[in-house]
């Protein structure tokens, strides 16, 4: 489906993309993950043929640049920052829909699926919203459309947990019928979203593997953690899990999304100390 | 047709919401209300009075202002777009290259020519309620002559933000080939003549391939057909145009050159980096 061939791109004298050739194909979702500077995002803009550079790019054999229109259709981007666009919410959803050919009242939909209350946005400019507010925006437009390649640039970075786990259960509604790029710094951060890592390192491939497919993007576990003593930056992370306590916040109760798991786990670890039971059991259908 | 459109509209909402706008529209609204508010209309200069009297001080301001205005706001606004991240997100969407360029030159040229011509329309208009004799064939060929300077300046500042690559280097850019243009009109031409060294004609083209020049010495045509104010230089003029091939010149010539600049500004933007 997307056929990158010894791509190469120098800005300069300065290599960023060097020969990358890779094949990937339908219902893939892959992780795109490398340092700062390793070529990601360079890639991505190859791959959504904005920059020019040696070697080709194909999408069901159709180069982006000379195609874009045809190309671009079929594919949602969620950009890393969120451009600065001054224009009200509704015209942004407006001008998009009319572009891609898609109905505004389906991105509608999926933003208030994220937790937007659309209403009372619409007419705000974009560049006011909050972080994660513009971020929730931005995914419902690349999914509100049928997309066969949805390009994600660190796209929960800056969702609370709800709103992931909801993303989740929306990126698991395509996975039949798309190609999933998701670029992120962290694997922790994407891996249970994927069934392939491609790792980048100044501009070359360094990893390309298959992921075990087992975590369930619509699986949510239980999870019940009990403290040793209170500490309130703990009670404070829990509580941004949506997690409730009993009156001495010593006995934690809360769910999260199961694509989710590493990464609350990796939060967990900053307080080992403090934990003295810890259970986490996946929800039986 | 409809991807430029949109382009166009989502140009115009973007800047109606700008600051730089806000001054622009401020600016132009704010000379024709002083000028009324000082009472030119009733003041005389060479012959002139009432609204033609305005109409010749409002010209020669906007001359003065528009260029750089036109140069400094478009490419600041596109470098700028550019370097935020905006291009990297609008132009992932399904829309053409060239829909993108000429939509957002269509949208920023209605921005650019509205204020400027608006407020002189609200000058012709309060000139009638006040009833001032409104000079209809200078009102039209000023229209005409502010419409075709914004596209010449709008074309050569989309030319300037394909070029360069960042905001500090395309407003550097833009107020170089202002500069240029600014000390040509007068300084460096009439240092060259006095020296004798190049042909009184030769002088006068390099002059005319100034668009500033050429559109301050039609301005000066309205009022002094003669050109008796251009001194010697008006024979030359007047022998190669005479008094109408001058206007036309003045018209068709800055719509060339915006309208070159733009089709060469799109062609390095299709060919190069978009972001």
């Amino acid at each position: 489906m997307i056929q990158f061939n010894n791509v190469v791109k120098t800005f300069r004298r300065a290599r960023v993309l060097d020969g990358i050739s890779l094949n990937i194909g339908l219902g893939e979702r892959v992780a795109l993950i490398g340092s700062n500077g390793a070529g990601k995002t360079t890639l991505i803009r190859c791959l959504l043929g904005e920059y020019t550079h040696d070697g080709s790019v194909a999408i069901n054999g159709l180069d982006p640049r000379s195609n874009r229109t045809t190309v671009l259709g079929n594919i949602g981007f969620v950009p890393q920052l969120p451009p600065p666009l001054k224009m009200p919410v509704g015209q942004l959803i407006d001008f998009s829909a009319a572009l891609c050919g898609t109905d505004p009242k389906r991105i509608h939909a999926i933003a208030r699926r994220l937790g937007l209350d659309l209403d009372g946005i619409l007419a705000r400019q974009f560049v006011r919203l909050s972080g994660g507010m513009k971020q929730k925006l931005l995914i419902a437009i690349a999914l509100g459309r049928d997309a066969k390649v949805l390009v994600m640039d660190e796209p929960a970075a800056n969702l609370d947990p709800e709103a992931r786990k909801i993303f989740f259960d929306l990126l698991a509604e395509r996975l039949e019928d798309a190609t999933m790029i998701i670029s992120s710094h962290r694997l922790d951060e994407v891996s249970a979203l994927v069934n392939r890592v491609i790792e980048m390192d100044m501009g070359k491939v360094v990893l390309d593997d298959e992921v075990a497919d087992a975590v369930s993007m619509t699986a949510s576990l239980a999870c019940r953690i009990v403290l040793g003593r209170f500490e309130p930056a703990f009670a404070k992370a829990l509580d941004g899990w949506h997690f409730t306590s009993d009156d001495a916040k010593l006995v934690w109760e809360g769910s999260i999304a199961g694509p989710d798991r590493l990464r609350f786990l990796g939060i967990i670890s900053r307080y080992t100390a403090l934990v003295s039971d810890l259970s986490l059991a996946e929800a039986r259908d | 047709m409809k991807q430029l459109w949109l382009t166009a509209k989502l140009d115009i909402v973007e800047s109606l919401r700008a600051r730089w706008f806000q001054i622009y529209t401020l600016v132009f609204g704010g000379i024709v209300a002083l000028l009324f508010l000082f009472g030119l209309t009733e003041s005389r200069v060479l012959g002139f009075i009432g609204l033609s009297r305005l109409l010749v001080t409002y010209i020669q301001l906007t001359m003065a202002i528009l260029p750089i205005f036109v140069l400094i706001t478009t490419v600041r606004s596109v470098a700028g777009d550019r370097e935020a991240g905006v291009f990297e997100y609008l132009l992932s969407l399904p829309v053409s290259l060239s829909a993108w360029f000429w939509g957002k030159i269509v949208g920023r040229y209605i921005v650019v020519f509205a204020p400027v011509f608006l407020a002189m329309l609200g000058a012709v208009i309060w000139a009638t309620i006040q009833d001032i004799e409104v000079p209809w064939d200078m009102f039209g060929y000023y229209t005409a002559l502010l419409a075709v300077m914004a596209m010449c300046f709008l074309g050569i500042g989309m030319l300037i933000s394909a070029i360069a690559r960042t905001t500090d280097m395309a407003q550097g850019a833009a107020f170089m080939v202002w500069l240029f243009l600014l000390l040509f009109l007068d300084l460096i031409l009439l240092g060259v003549m006095i020296q004798g060294k190049v042909a009184p004609e030769i002088a006068v083209t390099m002059a005319l391939a100034n668009p500033l020049q050429v559109f301050r010495t039609a301005a000066l045509a309205l009022f002094d057909p003669q050109l008796i104010v251009l001194g010697p230089s008006a024979y030359v003029i007047l022998d190669l145009f005479g008094v109408t091939g001058y206007k036309i010149f003045a018209l068709v010539y800055p719509a060339t050159i915006g309208a070159l600049s733009a089709t060469i500004g799109y062609f390095i933007f299709r060919r190069g980096d978009l972001p």
